[in-house]
């Protein structure tokens, strides 16, 4: 008997008992399409977020000063000179507090962040509209401002912003440009704030000290050297390391990735067990399929089936019902990695090696659990196996 | 054609042996018709089994066709039942969910001839047992004679020296069961072998030669016209 007649057979044996094969499909149908919903899951996050982190530049250390005043704060000139060293392409000193924006009627509370014009490069920033901050804004103490997409919508709906006077906590300014779009990240929304030029906003704020730096190696490679000398060089100013941290972008992405990933496999993990129950459930069903049928098998053997006959019937039955199983799982784990994206609203990556995976973990899975069944099928002996009633 | 030498049998059930078959020897030869008769018990069934090589003896042998069973693996006996014999059984034995020239494709299945040539035979079969006007019928939708007739064509189908039927007659009504012998009949002008066993003398007195068993040993083998 060739292989093609083992499956006609097994498709046959299939649709002669419609119910018990699907529910016998329905195990690893659950398993694959788990598989499947929560490892897209896992990596769709773990893409959102090393997109995020990606997407506030490339190469970037972000220092952040936690001291307030006297000793332990950090002015501007201090911190563009923590900047210039070899190794580094560009530094942008942040100073940052909560204002109320306001145009005609309409008020919005936001972040406000001032700094200068190295932010657009450093930290990825491009505009949508208008231009960004230029080094004369900042040396002229320019009242201009670049609204987040999210401040603007909320101000101006779809009108043109650019040019318009908007009044932050009641000074006038002008609005200059509109940032481009970065969706929200741990740290909050990208989109829910407003750049003012850093000398500007020390004096909105009335706050001339620094609250974070962010700064861009020239290379990956420099990115170690230039942190070490950060540190020390914060160390010898502050004299104590709890008023400030140095983060490293690419350890950031490397930790999340690792949070993540470890997040994945136990997903991953958990539904590969499920699968586990439903290979437990092919054998079952299996096994009261070749007591039900002790009686076709001695008749098969009676008619010449030879041993590897009987156990390739039986074998492909298990292999067909635990594929076709696999295949509606990976339909059904795909419209419903889909489905959750859209309703929870987070974005979920099928990769298709997960699939194949899944897909090859379910034939296996009938292989291994159908093997003792199809063994015990094919070692009656034909005259035991006629006799049974 | 059949060779049996000092056959024996024994059962064993806990700690009581039973002694089935008693050094039984017998010679068939190619184009005979032997009716193997004996009582329910008589040791006639195991006989049967033990020429059809389902079962194995305890002792002695048989040689089918110059192959001594006792030599040979399991899947070996496979292509001997698979070659050189076609069982009839008493309950049929067809199976329920294949059609009838499905069930008479089986024994060519297994032994690998292609579609057409199966389906090309496994017709021919049917038409000679008259049933090719009920070819893609199940089992359950055939009398009990239309059944054994299919059961025949399956014995056939593997073009097959011996056929072994095993009391057909058993489960039919008069008219069918005489129609089955009249096929045996045919059978045996066509130059197969035929060993029927039966525990009906009226059934056996039509075949050319009749071996009695009694309590696993042959009691008298008589040629017809003796």
């Amino acid at each position: 008997m060739n292989f093609n007649q083992a499956v006609k057979l097994a498709i046959a044996g299939i649709k002669g008992n419609k119910m018990r094969s699907f529910l016998t499909m329905l195990g690893v149908i659950i398993g694959v399409s788990t598989v499947i919903i929560l490892v897209s899951v896992g990596q769709g996050s773990t893409k959102q977020v090393t997109g995020q982190i990606e997407s506030m530049g490339s190469n970037l250390i972000s220092v952040s000063i936690r001291g307030r005043g006297g000793v332990s704060g950090l002015n501007y000139q201090e911190a563009l000179k923590l900047g210039d060293r070899t190794g580094v392409s560009g530094a942008a000193p942040t100073i940052s507090g909560n204002v109320t924006v306001k145009f005609g009627t309409k008020t919005v509370d936001t972040s406000l962040e001032g700094t200068n014009d190295k932010y657009a490069t450093v930290r990825n920033q491009k505009t949508s509209s208008g231009r960004f901050l230029l080094p004369i804004d900042i040396t002229y103490r320019q009242k201009v401002v670049l609204l987040g997409s999210e401040v603007s919508r909320e101000l101006f709906g779809f009108g043109n912003p650019l040019n318009q006077e908007v009044k932050i906590n009641g000074v006038k300014f002008k609005v200059i440009g509109i940032l481009e779009e970065k969706g929200s990240s741990m740290g909050g929304s990208n989109d829910d704030k407003v750049l003012i030029p850093i000398t500007t906003a020390m004096r909105l704020l009335a706050n001339p000290q620094i609250s974070s730096i962010s700064i861009q190696a020239k290379t990956k490679e420099d990115v170690d050297t230039v942190v070490r000398q950060l540190e020390a060089a914060l160390l010898r100013k502050f004299k104590d390391e709890d008023n400030y941290r140095v983060f490293n972008q690419a350890e950031m992405l490397s930790t999340v990735n690792q949070v993540t990933g470890t997040l994945t496999l136990m997903l991953g993990g958990i539904a590969g067990v499920s699968l586990l129950v439903g290979g437990i459930g092919i054998m079952n069903i299996m096994l009261v399929s070749v007591t039900e049928r002790t009686r076709e098998i001695g008749i098969r053997k009676a008619i010449g089936a030879k041993r590897r006959d009987i156990m390739r019937q039986f074998l492909v039955e298990a292999v067909v019902v635990s594929s076709i199983g696999g295949i509606l799982g990976i339909l059904i784990g795909f419209l419903g990695s889909k489905g959750l994206g859209s309703l929870l609203k987070i974005s979920t990556v099928i990769s298709p090696q997960v699939v194949l995976l899944a897909f090859g973990f379910s034939v296996l899975v009938g292989v291994f659990f159908g093997w003792f069944p199809a063994n015990k099928a094919a070692r009656l002996k034909p005259i035991d196996a006629l006799r049974f009633e | 054609m059949i060779q049996i030498k000092n056959l024996s049998k024994v059962y064993q059930t806990g700690s009581t042996m039973l002694q089935v078959l008693k050094e039984v020897s017998l010679h068939i030869r190619p184009q005979e018709f032997v009716a193997i008769i004996g009582p329910s018990g008589s040791g006639k069934s195991t006989l049967m089994n033990m020429i059809g090589c389902l079962d194995t003896p305890t002792s002695g042998s048989v040689i089918i066709d110059n192959h001594s069973t006792s030599s040979l693996s399991e899947d070996e006996l496979a292509e001997i039942r698979n070659s050189k014999i076609g069982f009839i059984f008493q309950s049929f034995n067809l199976l329920s969910k294949l059609n009838a020239l499905e069930n008479v494709e089986l024994p060519l299945i297994y032994r690998g001839v292609n579609t057409n040539e199966r389906r090309q035979k496994a017709v021919k079969f049917l038409t000679l047992v008259g049933l090719d006007d009920r070819m893609d019928h199940l089992p359950s939708q055939l009398s009990g004679g239309q059944q054994q007739r299919v059961a025949v064509a399956r014995a056939l189908a593997g073009e097959p020296p011996i056929i072994l039927a095993d009391e057909p007659t058993g489960a039919l009504d008069s008219k069918s069961g005489k129609e089955l012998i009249s096929i045996l009949h045919r059978l045996n002008e066509l130059g197969h072998t035929i060993v029927l066993i039966t525990h009906d003398l009226d059934i056996a007195k039509q075949a050319k030669r009749v071996v009695r068993i009694h309590d696993g040993m042959i009691v008298s083998d008589t040629k017809a016209g003796d």
